[in-house]
């Protein structure tokens, strides 16, 4: 049955379709009608370094797994790929259909300027190759969250292809340590998503929404075994995932399941698998019917999609009608590596600090207008905000926006810190009042909970002279040699001080009046 | 782009039509096998349902198979008769939709605003299981 078609082919008007290749190509298993060389063409790329996907149990082959990952972004854009209705969430059912988007015959397809924007965009952050001339096509399969029968999509030409990512994982001894990491990008391409389905298994009905398909962001997974040096293994499709957690769970289970089966003297066969989320597993959704065949076939009511650069772009053209990829290019913001980068290099941070910095939305701006506001030093800044500032955040589960410490309001009390005015734990303290949303500015909460440092270094020395009075004991310890007994006098005078000293000049004093 | 393809056929040398066998053709007898046509019938959901249906196909089928005759090396397929037409770009305004009632009163069965369909895809009965008809 075409279940497996339900979340593959889906519709929204707006689609880009990214392949991203894990390790080396996919060869797919079971030629697809007459596209079948083409694909092929495509997959057999140069070698790449393989990447093992376990250790090799005793006396065995080793294994390598190839994962691929067919990626389905949403694009964002007021109105749908190929009409002029709105895109928009939680609006009536099918309130947000055109005539084109219900099938109706007549009606063909026009396609959406920004659309095709957003994708040269991506294509170009993604270091990809961008087809000046790219083709639609039609994929065809039946279900009834696709009236049309078929899927306007990019198969023969897609608009970008040969693209990478560059990424970084925590791994290593040393904290701190991002390895960096490539990843290929094999296309990336327009396509119609499809409608909703609602499952009515009571009264034996579907309900279809041709407003838009469900989700801004999907995965499917690819995944084949085979022993390095030897040609790729067959590949099965891993649908149903809905988490990164349960997409690398899924290809942990698949990879050991092809591993399991082949060792056993049995095949993979080339289908389409759903991952069951309370199972941890991988089941196969085929069924005993016929493969699917999605006849695929030029789009004819669209022409080819040609794409000009500064070069190539005609000087009598209506500025409407043609996309200028060297234009777009500049429109792009700076790139996530740029301004990891640039954070490293401006503020002494570790690479590690500016993927969390970037992965948080909006993060990056509050910490840079603290930083604006500040006299602090950056290191300072960038341990508050990531550890105590974001870490109340995750407790919460807020957002950035959702914050109740100002970015104005962390830069004041920071200044506190910095010119002494308040120790570390005082300010602390003080962060945890500001959370508390009474609209008290840092300054005020340190006068009224008198959190301001002794000042009076007299007075402080007479402390430190009665607590070393009162534990003649604990004197002796320290004369003796004993590296923690100080800390327990610090401890002492803060106790007596009420907190309000600083320790690091209690810890001086003490070592003066001690001698030492 | 026909023109010069059908030029460049005739220009071959007298070999005749290239020799192919079509993929629904494989014991180069022109018939097609009871499997191909159970095949077409799942994909295409059309109804062979006659052996003069199945007749009629395979006549489509060698009809088209005379364009083989034509030899397109070196020719650059073409991809659309539109392909010297320029694709126009809509501006990404919103000026249609919102024409629910208008939409389900093709539906012959709704609920609430939506379209109902029948559950999922229900397959067709394997051939086996079909009346008993001639296809070969």
């Amino acid at each position: 049955m075409a279940a497996p078609m339900l979340r593959w082919g889906c519709r929204g008007r707006r689609w880009a379709l990214a392949w991203v290749d894990g390790g080396s190509c996919h060869r797919r298993g079971a030629p697809t009608g007459s596209t079948s060389n083409r694909i092929r063409g495509q997959s057999s790329l140069a070698q790449q370094p393989l990447r093992t996907a376990q250790k090799p149990r005793k006396g065995e082959h080793k294994w390598a797994a190839v994962v691929g990952l067919e990626i389905h972004a949403q694009i964002s854009s007021n109105s749908k790929l190929f009409s002029g209705s709105q895109v928009r969430f939680s609006a009536p059912p099918n309130s947000l259909v055109s005539f084109f988007d219900a099938s109706l015959p007549g009606t063909l397809p026009v396609l959406n300027r920004r659309c095709v924007e957003a994708a040269v965009m991506t294509g170009l952050a993604l270091n990809c190759h961008i087809n000046k001339k790219s083709l639609f096509d039609r994929k065809h399969y039946f279900y009834a969250d696709l009236p049309a029968g078929y899927q306007i999509t990019q198969q023969r030409l897609p608009i970008a292809v040969n693209g990478s990512l560059t990424y970084g994982i925590s791994a290593g001894k040393e904290r701190g340590q991002v390895i960096p990491k490539t990843v290929r990008v094999k296309q990336i391409q327009l396509e119609q998503d499809s409608g909703k389905s609602l499952h009515d298994d009571l009264r034996s009905q579907t309900l279809v929404d041709l407003n838009r398909a469900e989700g801004q962001l999907r995965v499917d997974a690819n995944v084949s075994v085979h022993h390095p040096g030897e040609p790729l293994g067959v590949r099965t499709e891993v649908k149903n995932l809905n988490s990164l957690r349960f997409l690398a769970k899924a290809i942990d289970y698949e990879i050991q399941r092809q591993i399991s089966e082949l060792e056993n003297g049995g095949e993979i066969l080339n289908e389409t698998r759903s991952f069951h989320e309370k199972l941890g597993c991988t089941v196969s959704m085929r069924d005993k019917e016929a493969k699917q065949d999605y006849r695929f076939m030029p789009e004819p009511n669209l022409p080819p999609l040609l794409l000009y650069d500064a070069t190539s772009l005609p000087t009598d053209a209506d500025p409407q009608q043609v996309i200028n990829i060297d234009q777009i290019r500049e429109m792009l913001p700076e790139l996530p590596s740029v301004t990891r980068e640039r954070l490293v290099q401006q503020y002494g941070m570790l690479p590690e600090h500016s993927f969390t910095l970037l992965n948080e939305v909006g993060l990056l701006e509050f910490f840079q207008n603290v930083i604006k506001e500040t006299r602090a030093e950056p290191k300072k800044v960038t341990s508050w905000v990531l550890n105590i500032f974001l870490g109340y955040l995750k407790q919460e589960n807020l957002a950035v926006s959702e914050s109740p410490v100002t970015p104005s309001a962390l830069a004041e009390l920071l200044d506190l810190l910095d010119s002494r005015t308040i120790s570390s734990s005082a300010a602390k303290q003080v962060f945890e009042e500001l959370w508390k949303r009474e609209g008290k500015t840092p300054g005020q909460i340190v006068s009224e909970k008198q959190l301001e440092l002794m000042q009076d270094r007299g007075a402080l020395e007479q402390f430190c002279y009665s607590v070393m009075k009162d534990h003649p004991q604990v004197v002796m310890d320290v004369k003796k040699g004993n590296p923690r007994a100080i800390n327990k006098l610090i401890g002492l005078v803060r106790k007596a001080t009420l907190n309000r000293a600083d320790p690091a000049v209690i810890k001086e004093i003490l070592e003066k009046q001690l001698s030492l | 782009m026909w023109a010069r393809a059908l030029w460049l056929g005739l220009r071959a040398p007298l070999g005749g039509p290239r020799c192919f066998t079509s993929k629904t053709d494989p014991q180069g007898s022109g018939r097609i096998t009871a499997e191909v046509i159970e095949h077409l019938e799942r994909l295409a959901l059309v109804d062979f349902g006659s052996r003069e249906a199945v007749a009629r196909l395979e006549k489509a089928i060698a009809f088209a198979d005379l364009l083989r005759a034509v030899d397109t090396d070196g020719v650059e397929p073409m991809e659309s008769v539109l392909e010297d037409r320029c694709l126009y770009l809509r501006s990404d305004n919103v000026v249609e939709g919102n024409c629910a009632d208008e939409l389900l009163q093709n539906s012959h069965r709704v609920v609430e605003e939506y379209f109902v369909a029948p559950p999922g895809n229900i397959p067709l009965p394997k051939l086996d299981e079909q009346e008993p008809f001639p296809h070969s």
